[in-house]
């Protein structure tokens, strides 16, 4: 909206750009204030007696002799295995991203690509498939997969993903589909392609825009789930979320609260780091659908 | 695309769906008419010197024994539907007949646990989908006339409260709104009380958590009112300048009509979201003033001594039916857009 015509006055600049630094400093400090109170110890960040302690970092000089301490991280990281919680996000996080993708390459292009009635069906049936909560699908696992005997284990859980990660994978793909010219196929079957032909040499080289994006939003219910993977997955095999919860449960251990903080930095800071990478694809992926010309 | 080739494009995805979704909610219906097993109890006789006494005890044997052999529990039909724990006609009606005044009776009914839950669920989704509409339209309006060269980073700014998942979020406010962080602990000397905590105080809880609901959720509707605000046409915006049309006028008369659809999908996604509101009872650990129906859910499976599947069932089944009516219009319009489309 840059209208060469629209002359704002100084004082609405100035409100408009308060505004912001005032939503950025909402949005932003929590972040920023709990990344700088992970390197104090409990007796600061979670001050009885002042919080500004938090700051001068009086308990921390003098309980470890420094202003900043990684105690917390040490802690969770090998005290609390929190190495394993987070073996256990990548192998989880790493397989529901390659194989939903997989799958919703394929069932998207096929969808796509279909006139048929029935496309539109299981589009409307995703839809509401995607709107379920995630804690009323747990409800109907947990009895059958203890049945059969394969609750608690990661198998099960990323299969789990995978699947409840189907349905906007599908959608997303399925609009990213839609934008690809349909005479780039056409003229591969003229020339005696089959379907697969068509997909492997055709399709496959021109989809990475919106795979990636599809890839990045698969990626962030991996990594973020707390219900599938609190419920699904026994003490031994927690993913990093649930693994933060077990920390905040128990006041037997002073250090406990500490470590939940560490590993809230340890566990945000590389989705922020993929998010200011690929902002641009989140951002398309968020809009597809919504925003049509 | 012929039927037969789109039957093996599609199969892998759709066995993953029907599988691990559609036969889920299948299996929680199920589930839901069914209840746990009584415990068996047998009288056992114990005599001593002093004579004999007849005990009532808990038959563990044939208890297991039983649960082993139906592990889905005894058929209920509706009535783990209608129990204290749900809907509770019973009580319902008996609070009819003896309340005196509508208060009385609303009041005693908000104390049955799933209609506290409503409540809260309802109230929540209420307070917390406009004002993020609100919040988000205004910050993708006033990022908007910002220059362009650092539009970029103010953007990652703003939707760093979104990507994170909703127990790292609460738990980051919950740690500076308690009474030993930073805002708590300013609150205290603000309002001149060394005793007042969120956590203890059902209003302070209930607000905290709105206010984490619209922080959360305001990143979104600002992310798709701003691509939104782009497709805005220029020349209907110039010629009204010209006409002499103040900004708010601008807004109300071109901007938002022509982002209206937008507007609507964003409500209703974010009612959706809204509705199935969790986490964050867990991450400011306010289970005792502020429950919602996905924690009534929650709190059954994770129950120490028997998992209530049936009573968690029940709460699904009904949960689910009311995320439908919400995504009825959705479906609508989808419809419709698809009918256009073709």
């Amino acid at each position: 909206m840059d209208y060469g015509l629209d002359k704002k006055s100084n004082s609405l600049k100035t409100f408009n750009t308060m505004f912001i630094v005032v939503w950025l400093l909402i949005a932003c400090f929590p972040f920023i204030w709990t990344f700088w109170g992970s390197f104090k110890v409990r007796a600061d960040f979670f001050s009885r007696a002042d919080w500004w302690y938090a700051i001068t970092a009086f308990n921390t000089l003098l309980e470890t002799g420094k202003s900043f301490t990684t105690e917390a991280y040490s802690g969770a990281w090998f005290e609390g295995e929190f190495w394993k919680a987070s073996r256990n996000t990548i192998i989880v996080t790493v397989s529901v991203v390659s194989v939903s993708l997989f799958l919703g390459t394929l069932g998207a292009y096929a969808l796509s690509r279909s006139t048929k009635n029935y496309a539109f069906w299981i589009l409307i049936i995703a839809l509401v498939f995607r709107a379920m909560p995630h804690i009323t699908l747990v409800s109907g696992y947990l009895f059958p997969f203890f049945q059969l005997q394969i609750w608690g284990i990661l198998p099960t859980t990323i299969v789990v993903l995978i699947a409840i990660n189907q349905p906007f994978t599908l959608w997303l793909l399925y609009s990213f589909f839609k934008t690809v010219p349909k005479e780039l196929d056409e003229s591969a079957l003229i020339d005696g392609c089959t379907y697969f032909q068509t997909f492997r040499h055709i399709i496959m080289p021109v989809m990475w825009p919106g795979v990636i994006t599809a890839g990045l939003f698969s990626l962030m219910l991996a990594y973020n789930d707390f219900t599938v993977t609190a419920l699904l997955l026994n003490q031994e095999n927690h993913t990093m979320v649930p693994k933060i919860q077990s920390y905040l449960g128990t006041n037997q251990h002073e250090g406990n609260l500490m470590w939940a903080v560490s590993a809230v930095v340890s566990a945000t800071a590389p989705l922020f780091l993929l998010v200011m990478f690929f902002q641009k694809q989140v951002i398309s992926g968020l809009t597809a659908g919504a925003v049509k010309g | 695309m012929p039927n037969k080739s789109f039957f093996w494009f599609f199969i892998p995805t759709g066995l993953a769906m029907i599988l691990f979704i559609g036969l889920p909610i299948i299996s929680t219906g199920v589930q839901s008419f069914y209840a746990q097993h009584d415990q068996i109890l047998k009288e056992v006789k114990k005599c001593d010197p002093f004579g004999c006494k007849v005990s009532v005890q808990i038959d563990q044997e044939a208890t297991s024994k039983i649960r082993e052999e139906k592990p889905l529990g005894k058929f209920n039909g509706f009535g783990t539907y209608v129990d204290r724990n749900h809907l509770a006609t019973d009580q319902l009606s008996n609070f009819w007949n003896e309340s005196n005044s509508a208060g009385e009776f609303l009041s005693k009914v908000g104390n049955l646990p799933f209609y506290k839950a409503l409540i809260f669920t309802f109230t929540y989704c209420i307070i917390v989908t406009p004002c993020v509409l609100l919040l988000g339209f205004v910050i993708a309006l006033s990022l908007n006339s910002i220059s362009r060269k650092i539009r970029g980073a103010l953007i990652f700014g703003t939707i760093l409260p979104m990507i994170v998942t909703p127990l790292v979020g609460s738990l980051v406010l919950f740690w500076m709104v308690d009474a030993e962080g930073i805002i708590g602990a300013n609150l205290q000397l603000l309002m001149n009380d060394p005793y007042l905590s969120v956590k203890s105080s059902k209003t302070l809880t209930w607000i905290t958590i709105i206010i984490y609901g619209i922080w959360h959720h305001s990143p979104f509707a600002f992310v798709v009112f701003y691509a939104a605000l782009q497709t805005v046409p220029q020349e209907p915006l110039e010629a009204s300048i010209i006409d002499g049309a103040s900004r708010f006028q601008r807004v109300k008369h071109i901007v938002l009509p022509h982002i209206y659809p937008v507007v609507t999908f964003v409500a209703l996604i974010s009612l959706m979201d809204n509705f199935r509101v969790f986490e964050p009872i867990i991450g400011f650990s306010a289970q005792g003033s502020a429950q919602s129906l996905s924690w009534l859910i929650y709190d059954n499976l994770v129950n120490e001594e028997v998992i209530l599947f049936g009573s968690a069932a029940a709460t699904s089944i009904m949960t689910i039916i009311g995320i439908a009516i919400i995504l009825t219009p959705v479906l609508i319009r989808t419809w419709r857009e698809f009918r256009t489309n073709r």
